[in-house]
């Protein structure tokens, strides 16, 4: 390991504009003549759309235009799209419905756009959109996944009868069932994975310029994946041809999925600079933010573990009703499907799982993917099914987990997934030292005689992410493929450029990526530069979701890598006079093994660019590409373990200690992999105890749409975690890596819900476990042990 | 409409706005300091945390002609020329930031928590961080960096003395 190679602890080079106010802000750039939208929205759930009477708006000072989805409907712009086909197990296609950007005759979740204003400044635009006079008709709405289908329940789309999107199944029932009958000990779970709304500090943003000579259109947009954003824009929507379409998104303030998906606001923002011919900008209000960012998660499930008499699962089954909200987004289809069923296994060897899911519509915001996207869901099923298992069976819930570990690999699990290699007892067992788990009892006792109830949690997760081989998703209904490009240009006087279609909003590529050249070359990582997030400068990426632009991202960027090596190796050896065999590439310089002759990859450089010595056939120039398609998806696991302390009176919860021990694979900067792991774990954390939408059942308000009625995680509620790492290799891409972007958001939940029971002496708890819900539980066990 | 007349980052500025506009609309937009940020609308977030006449405030929390004739230092003023300010420096030590976009109000609150407690302990640095919101580090490195510029300016303090 070089002091800035692969492992190495380097501060990051992009802090620098961030801790001085240089960043740059999708908001924050300067846009010349630049207007303003304001979306004019419905406060209704669910109602049809009588009359729009924008006369007044039109009027107001400084009002450039008011436009509508009539407006938007004779210019013949797309609709959204789900690019994700999911069929139901009678074969039918998932009832997709329309999604246009601006609603015409019916609204469905309050926030859905229906009108936008583009006036010269914002407070004009705000004010203008207040006189936009919109005459609804309420229709009756359901907001909550359990009444979705009830007989009663109000249509929200007419191509999806009863609200149901798809039906949809994986696994083996016969399979499940035999097990199921034979089995020594069934235990049965019924589960709320709770709806959460993702909440990046920074609000969705675009500007949208139109430049009306050239017919082209440049869109500056809070994008995780600026590449798919203009193939969307494009090919569906059909606002521009794609060579005729920049996308660029700068800094961007965090995405964790919600900037993945295109969405109504930039949709319009293009189509709007376009129609009135002034650059539109537009910024999301923190209460927009809560309306209309793709929320995540929503599931109810009722779940079953089956086991021998020797306590080792013989049979999973579980079903899943999904909320995917009002319109299907982007990827939302595949969210509880085949990044969900596919982790049941988790990290046990399960001979039989069967897993029905169903999506349903109802009057709230979209549902999409959301940090982890599918494997928190996972995760809590199978992980709340074990610790309730172990207490059932008197057994040390530790020991029931690794009477049940995978522990020879490749293991092929019944629900797709082939897990490629891992070491799932390392992780338990260097979790389980470090959180001192067998004196817990000691710091039981001590807690009670303050009068204070301890509990500890474990979980041990794993997830399927570096996504992701193009031909398996595609033959799973993705639309899109999976693999990643990355160019490493080589300038003249041996700087390099690696241009990526990654993103990154946080990830800290700028650095990562540059180790990974000094790690080869030898250069140090203030000669390298890392080029992300322009569609004009970058060749189409798929951008950073999924934990994959280490795993996937940094194999394409060493794939050219070593297609520069090679070119630079046989120029060298060229240049030196010696045959390419006997030439050496150490510490920044090519060298003749055994002598002294050498040249530095500065000059190798130069000489390709000079062109005046190249040696037969080679073309000039030190440039190449490289597009990586992974083999399979990457397997990162773990053990959690979460020590709480709760005051029974209070129903207060404090978590007194989070360990983590995580297998990544090889790990580029261990500074950042802490980082990335701290954040899901508080994100894990949050669901657990504090986030969590209310809808209100009668009428579909949103009642948490602001961080007045929304909790989220702050300092205090926090500890400080202790975070480790085991290793074992991914056999699947040439580092190594696994990626560690999602699993603090993926293992954390059902570790502190775990803790929460154990503490408590109970078996249902739902997440987020307040202070009024853990009195509660504790309330009416103290009151059903009494009764006995 | 108001005439706002105040010291920023050191430099005096006067420019008429509306009435309503916000500090923070005044700095972002009338001065294009853009390091200050907007992250929701209630007041919770803190990534508008300015300095007013050395004292942190939420600069969306505030009008513009509240803060005429004071003197505001934005994460623009915080370092002199290339040498940043302890806690900046620290930060970036710490890896206490990873998109940025909490970080020139974290880092505000953190100076500001910093004069009035010079020696604070962890639980009362996560208390004193009660009104910034991160959402990307979970907020361990954050409070380990301002930890450690406490630990240095006292040992710096005794060393001193």
């Amino acid at each position: 390991m070089t002091e800035e190679g692969i492992g190495a602890r380097v501060l990051r080079k992009e802090d620098k504009r961030f801790i001085t106010g240089q960043g740059n802000y999708t908001d924050d750039i300067l846009v010349k003549n630049g207007t303003h939208a304001v979306f004019v929205r419905s406060n209704y759930a669910h109602a049809r759309i009588n009359h729009i009477d924008i006369t007044e708006a039109a009027k107001a000072p400084g009002v450039i235009g008011v436009l509508t989805g009539a407006d938007l409907a004779n210019d013949k712009v797309g609709n959204l799209i789900c690019g994700w086909m999911i069929h139901s197990t009678d074969g039918s296609p998932m009832k997709m419905a329309p999604f246009p950007p601006l609603a015409r005759d019916v609204v469905r979740f309050v926030g859905n756009p229906v009108a936008v204003v583009v006036a010269e400044t914002r407070n004009q635009a705000r004010d203008a959109a207040e006189l936009v006079n919109v005459e609804y008709e309420e229709l009756p709405a359901v907001a909550s996944v359990a009444n979705a289908q009830a007989k009663d329940a109000p249509q929200i789309h007419a191509e999806a009868p009863n609200n149901t999107i798809y039906e949809w199944a994986l696994g083996d029932k016969a399979a499940v069932e035999r097990a199921f009958a034979g089995a020594a000990h069934r235990v049965a779970v019924d589960l709320v994975n709770n709806r959460l709304v993702p909440n990046a500090i920074e609000p969705r943003s675009a500007a949208a310029v139109y430049e009306r000579a050239e017919g082209r259109l440049t869109l500056y947009t809070t994008s995780q994946n600026p590449h798919v954003a203009r193939l969307v824009l494009s090919a569906f929507i059909g606002l521009a041809p794609e060579n005729k379409l920049r996308v660029v998104a700068p800094d961007v303030g965090g995405g964790f999925g919600s900037k993945i998906f295109i969405y109504p606001e930039e949709t319009v923002c293009l189509w709007a600079a376009k129609r009135l011919g002034v650059p539109v900008r537009w910024t999301a209000d923190r209460s927009e933010s809560f309306l209309t960012d793709a929320h995540g998660r929503d599931h109810v499930t009722h779940a079953e573990m089956a086991f021998d008499d020797k306590h080792r699962i013989v049979g999973l089954r579980v079903k899943t009703t999904a909320n995917l909200g009002a319109y299907m987004s982007t990827f939302s289809s595949s969210v509880p499907t085949y990044l969900y069923a596919t982790l049941l296994s988790g990290q046990y060897d399960i001979p039989a799982i069967f897993a029905e899911v169903t999506a349903v519509y109802t009057n709230t915001t979209p549902v999409d993917a959301y940090r982890g996207a599918g494997r928190p869901e996972a995760t809590y099923v199978v992980e709340r099914l074990m610790e309730i298992a172990a207490r059932r069976f008197n057994m040390d819930p530790a020991e029931l987990r690794r009477r049940n570990f995978v522990r020879n690999f490749p293991h092929q699990t019944p629900v797709i997934m082939n897990y490629d290699n891992g070491d799932y007892e390392a992780a338990l067992s260097a979790a389980l030292k470090a959180a001192r788990y067998s004196e817990f009892a000691a710091r039981r006792n001590e807690a009670m005689a303050r009068g204070k109830l301890r509990g500890i949690g474990l979980s041990c997760y794993i997830e399927a992410c570096g996504i992701a081989p193009s031909q398996a998703v595609g033959s799973l209904g993705a639309g899109v493929g999976l693999w990643e490009s990355a160019e490493v240009r080589v300038n003249p006087v041996g700087t390099i450029e690696i241009l990526t279609g990654c993103h990154s909003h946080g990830q800290g590529h700028e650095t990562t990526y540059a180790q990974l050249v000094a790690d080869r070359f030898g250069l140090p990582t203030d000669q390298v530069s890392v080029v992300h997030g322009d569609t004009d400068k970058v060749q189409f990426g798929m951008g950073t979701y999924g934990s994959r632009s280490g795993a996937v991202g940094m194999t394409a960027v060493l794939k050219a890598l070593e297609r520069v090596e090679a070119k630079a190796k046989r120029l060298a050896a060229h240049l030196l006079e010696a045959a390419e065999g006997d030439v050496e590439f150490k510490n920044g310089e090519f060298v003749v093994a055994g002598t002294d002759k050498k040249i530095a990859f500065a000059n190798v450089a130069l000489a390709a660019y000079t062109a005046h010595n190249l040696p037969p056939g080679m073309e000039p120039g030190l440039k190449e590409g490289a597009f990586y398609d992974p083999v399979n998806f990457t397997f990162p696991a773990g053990t959690y373990v979460c020590e709480v302390e709760v005051d029974p009176k209070t129903g207060e919860v404090e978590i007194v200690q989070f360990t983590a021990a995580d297998d990544f694979g090889t790990i580029v900067n261990p500074m950042i992999v802490e980082g990335q792991v701290h954040g899901g774990l508080a994100q894990g954390i949050g669901q657990a105890l504090l986030e969590g939408c209310v809808y209100d059942p009668a009428n579909g308000q949103l009642v948490t749409a602001s961080y007045m009625d929304y909790t989220m995680p702050r300092a205090s509620d926090l500890p400080s975690f202790a975070v480790s790492t085991t290793m074992t290799p991914c056999m699947t891409n040439p580092l190594g890596i696994k990626g560690c972007g999602e699993a603090g958001a993926i293992g954390s939940p059902p570790a502190v819900i775990n803790a929460i029971t154990h503490a408590l002496g109970v078996e249902r708890l739902d997440m987020p476990a307040t202070p009024q819900r853990v009195w509660e539980a504790h309330r009416s066990s103290q009151q059903s042990a009494a009764a006995q | 409409m108001v005439q706002i007349n105040m010291k920023v980052n050191g430099r005096s500025v006067s420019r008429p706005v509306e009435d309503r506009t916000l500090l923070v609309e005044f700095i972002r937009e009338t001065l294009g300091l853009t390091g200050t940020h907007v992250g929701c609308d209630t007041g919770h977030c803190g990534a508008c945390v300015v300095h007013l006449n050395g004292r942190s405030i939420k600069s969306c929390t505030m009008l513009a002609a509240q803060a005429s004739g004071g003197e505001i230092t934005t994460i623009e003023g915080l370092a002199s020329g290339d040498d940043l300010h302890p806690v900046q420096a620290a930060f970036r030590e710490h890896h206490a930031l990873q998109c940025g976009f909490c970080t020139p109000g974290m880092i505000m609150s953190a100076v500001d928590l910093l004069n009035r407690i010079p020696n604070p302990d962890e639980s009362t640095i996560r208390r004193n961080l009660d009104g910034n919101l991160c959402r990307c580090t979970g907020y361990h490195n954050i409070v380990k960096a301002i930890s450690a510029v406490a630990s240095a300016s006292s040992s710096t303090a005794r060393a001193a003395e």
